[in-house]
């Protein structure tokens, strides 16, 4: 009994001690926010703070925002988390929110957030001679930052390249039991079937998303990585994938029997997908928030992009890595990416009733 | 005999009544506006329904009912024997297995997927063998599918059943299986007839709290991607983008746990289970020959893949990708992540405790449990461990912004609880309440009525039978409960995610922002860290059991 009554008060003592840093915490963006309204004509030497939302993994976001940080004196403060939680949240939040920026991953999350009047347009000629305009959002409420391409990778001990052409020839039967594709509950496979819906409709969509279906090797599986190493392992000899999976597995193993092709070459060319990012609707710092956004667009966090994550720059400058520079130049799809959120719904419904778990 | 209560008391009693209501109801607020979501069926859910009836709901209820069938027999039957073993049975080994098998629980369950799918899958390193051995590997079972989960959830699982079984066997201790025995049962039949029904409370409590976490789980599933009730709950709301329809979802899924509990419930009838108030008499079963190499196996073999090779795993995956990650921010991570689990553990039994009493305050001097307010108000607020973390957090979300708007109208203050250690707290209370309400349910069940009567036929105070007979009769129960919490909280990822102060990183989110993308290796250091972290409530669990064992021995002599 007295050891628990101690540990209850040196508990009460932590409360105490917690709700301190607490309530910094809690005010601070706010309150620095609502200080630099006064402040910021007064002394611009002590900009506000920029607030983004991101859904962006920390590692890739922090470099990039310590740099803008050390170049514009402009400090950032980022909740990172998930997709749809996040938006969850600025929507209950409403106008009282301390987001500036949702910076978010996937063209259909940044489509849905502009969808429940979540963004504010953006005028910039900066965004608009940087980033290409199947990139960005046509009402201008978010813009891609980096691209991601996802294509086709096939193993090179049984596969000859030449067989290999397009997404869509994937559900020919000479793949019967050699293909492996991540589960469609994962939002890449989302966006590559809606961006088809888009082209050839849904009826042939679906004809060949159950094409697919027949010719899986193996079930699904709920990562790229493991894709690719199915595939150097023998399970299966082709698959789809983002290609800087492709990236990390080669840095650990460069003797993986696994290499890339460039699908739809012929055609519309590779389906891509961006990172992104728009001012909230409620942003309290707009002006901080298009700097950043801005920022992010030129050349050297471009560079770093590539650097991080091995994706690709969303402008039309090329990667600076060797191993993405080592994957060639590739046509990519020019369909606005927003088409992949529009018929996002679509799309997982098509799969559901092709049987593509 | 039963007193008749003097007005005041009464009136008293009534107070109680109703703070008990008042505090059940802020904790099932939350829950409460996901059921409300139910008022919105718009064009757009009524399509979505019905493309879930017409292509996989039927699919997602069967594997989800395969799924709760197959964790309840195993987490059961390992809960259930080794519980027995290492608290009536005398093993070589036993003092450490007994605290030991607890480990498992530190493990999230997401984190026992991975581990598991990527030493048994085709490219892993255990098929990879084989092939390299015998040529082929096509004979090896598959591993995604209902009974890979059904096996990583049980690892995960059992222990809840483990600890509450331990606790009531060991305050039953061995004179109830002696008088069995001297009335002429066979030892099987004492076991199931007397000790086993005396435990039932404590064992159908551990049995729902990992029925629930098997509900609510997203992570594992999803490792392994297998469709269950929750995986249709993140389609409709990241790919559909329609929470309304991932809410109705949800809320569904407390229909399974109603079931569940008004089927036990009937069950048990009118029976009652009290043991003989403290434990007498600690001597254990010497187990010889075989036997106590059987009982040492089954516990090696249980450690071993439960906690053992995770922890093997992850140890390899943290030297594979060195230590870079490893900074001063660490020890911030493990700051938070200790601090909140504390925060929300103390809270939460607490909770736990005075809810229990007030369902239990005497009517008409008759101490026994009632089917008022209070009941049903309690039933409610603790069905928020079965609603998966997201969907729970958007609730609290929705009752925070709302206060937050009334508290802005009245005091002109923006946004001051969402975002803030008090709402992740209530977060947490909401989600693990029926954590602590288990232990300290079977806890309270099993003190007979009469001797609360007994205490107050002397002259207590409703306090002092409180402070004096309540709570020291109780404190294994709350021992477990403030572990429980203290450890699941620590796991917690949904919730800690969306609702964290900015800054308020933890483990947990170290270990989320590592998987999102499927690096499963980085996440393995925040994994191990959180590991021990895990051993520092069951160390304090060990500690303290130990003295009461002593104590409990000191007292028969």
């Amino acid at each position: 009994m007295n050891r628990l009554s101690l540990v209850c008060s040196s508990l009460l003592v932590l409360l105490a001690a917690c709700s301190e840093p607490e309530s910094q915490s809690v005010s601070q963006p706010g309150q620095t926010e609502s200080d630099a309204v006064v402040a910021v004509p007064a002394s611009p030497a002590v900009p506000a703070p920029v607030v983004v939302y991101s859904s962006r993994q920390e590692h890739l976001i922090k470099p990039l925002f310590d740099r803008f940080t050390a170049e514009t004196g402009i400090e950032v403060q980022y909740q990172t988390g998930e997709e749809g939680p996040l938006l969850a949240r600025l929507e209950a939040e409403g106008e009282a929110t301390f987001a500036d920026v949702l910076y978010t991953v996937d063209a259909g999350n940044l489509w849905a957030a502009a969808n429940k009047g979540l963004l504010a347009p953006i005028q910039s000629a900066v965004l608009e001679a940087n980033i290409p305009a199947h990139l960005q959002d046509p009402a201008n409420l978010w813009f891609g930052l980096s691209v991601r391409a996802r294509t086709i990778v096939y193993s090179t001990d049984r596969v000859n390249p030449a067989e290999l052409s397009t997404y869509e020839a994937l559900a020919d039967a000479k793949w019967r039991g050699k293909l492996c594709l991540r589960t469609s509950k994962k939002v890449y496979n989302m966006s590559l079937v809606g961006t088809m819906i888009e082209r050839l409709g849904e009826p042939q969509t679906e004809e060949i998303v159950k094409g697919w279906v027949a010719n899986l090797a193996a079930p699904v599986f709920s990562s790229d990585s493991l894709l690719i190493q199915a595939i150097a392992a023998g399970q299966c000899d082709v698959g789809i994938v983002n290609t800087y999976y492709l990236g990390q597995e080669l840095q650990k193993d460069a003797t993986l029997p696994v290499a890339l092709f460039w699908a739809n070459q012929g055609s519309n060319g590779v389906h891509v997908n961006v990172s992104g990012a728009g001012i909230t609707a409620h942003a309290k710092n707009p002006a901080g928030a298009q700097q950043l956004i801005e920022w992010l667009s030129t050349a050297e966090p471009q560079a770093m992009f590539s650097e991080l994550n091995l994706e690709f720059p969303a402008t039309p400058a090329v990667s600076s890595v060797e191993l993405v520079q080592s994957w060639g130049e590739f046509q990519q799809d020019t369909l606005n990416v927003e088409a992949a959120g529009r018929n996002q719904a679509a799309a997982v419904m098509l799969m559901d009733r092709a049987g593509y778990q | 005999m039963p007193m008749s209560p003097a007005p005041s008391l009464r009136r008293q009693t009534v107070v109680w009544q109703g703070l008990g209501v008042v505090l059940a109801a802020i904790v099932a607020l939350p829950i409460l506006s996901i059921l409300a979501q139910w008022g919105t069926l718009g064009f757009g859910e009524r399509v979505i329904w019905q493309h879930l009836l017409d292509t996989k709901l039927d699919r997602l209820a069967f594997n989800t009912l395969i799924l709760l069938a197959g964790v309840s027999v195993m987490v059961s039957v390992l809960g259930i024997s080794l519980a027995w073993l290492v608290s009536m049975c005398q093993f070589p080994g036993r003092r450490f297995f007994e605290w030991a098998l607890m480990l498992p629980l530190a493990i999230p369950g997401y984190v026992m997927a991975f581990v598991y799918l990527a030493l048994f899958n085709y490219a892993g390193p255990v098929q990879t063998a084989l092939r390299n051995w015998t040529g082929s590997s096509a004979w090896f079972p598959e591993i995604q599918n209902a009974g890979g989960v059904i096996l990583v959830l049980s690892l995960v699982l059992y222990p809840y059943v483990y600890m509450l079984a331990r606790t009531a066997f060991l305050s039953q201790g061995r004179s109830m299986m002696d008088a069995a025995r001297i009335l002429g049962l066979d030892s099987r039949a004492a076991f199931f007839k007397v000790a086993l029904p005396i435990a039932r409370p404590a064992i159908a409590g551990g049995l729902a709290l990992a029925l629930m976490e098997t509900l609510a789980d997203f992570g594992a599933v999803s490792v392994f991607n297998f469709d269950t009730f929750t995986t249709a709950i993140y389609t409709a709301w990241y790919g559909l983008f329609n929470l309304t329809v991932a809410a109705q979802l949800a809320s569904l899924l407390l229909l399974f746990v109603v079931v569940a509990l008004t089927l036990e419930h009937y069950s048990r009838k009118q029976a009652r289970f009290h043991a003989g108030g403290r434990n007498q008499d600690l001597r254990r079963y010497q187990l010889k020959g075989a036997a106590r190499w059987w009982a040492v196996g089954l516990c090696c073999l249980i450690l071993g893949i439960a906690f053992v090779v995770p922890v093997a795993q992850l140890l390899v995956w943290v030297v594979q990708t060195g230590l870079v990650e490893l900074d001063t921010r660490y020890l911030e991570f493990l700051g938070h992540t200790l601090l909140l689990a504390s925060l929300a553990a103390l809270v939460t039994s607490v909770l736990a405790l005075i809810l229990g009493v007030i369902k239990r305050l005497p009517r008409q001097g008759i101490y026994s449990e009632g089917k008022g307010w209070t009941q049903h108000s309690v039933r409610l607020a603790t069905l928020g461990y079965a609603l998966p973390g997201s969907v729970l957090a958007v609730g609290i979300m929705l009752v925070f912004t709302w206060l937050d708007r009334g508290l802005d109208r009245i005091l002109d203050v923006q946004l001051l609880l969402v975002g803030s250690v008090f709402a992740l707290v209530l977060a947490y209370v909401t989600r693990f309440l029926a954590v602590a309400h288990a232990p300290v349910e079977a806890g309270l069940e099993s003190i007979r009525p009469s001797m609360y009567e007994a205490a107050r036929s002397l002259g207590a105070s409703p306090s002092r039978v409180l402070l004096q007979l309540t709570i020291p009769m109780l404190r294994p129960g709350l021992i477990t409960a403030f572990i429980l919490v203290f450890v699941d909280v620590m796991k917690e990822m949904p919730a800690t995610l969306i609702m964290r102060p900015f800054g308020w990183d933890t483990l947990a989110v170290r270990i989320y922002s590592m998987t999102a993308e499927g690096q499963w290796e980085r996440a393995a250091l925040p994994a191990l860290t959180l590991l021990l972290a895990g051993l520092i409530p069951v160390l304090m669990l060990v500690k303290s059991s130990a003295k009461q064992a002593q104590g409990s021995r000191g007292q028969s002599r």
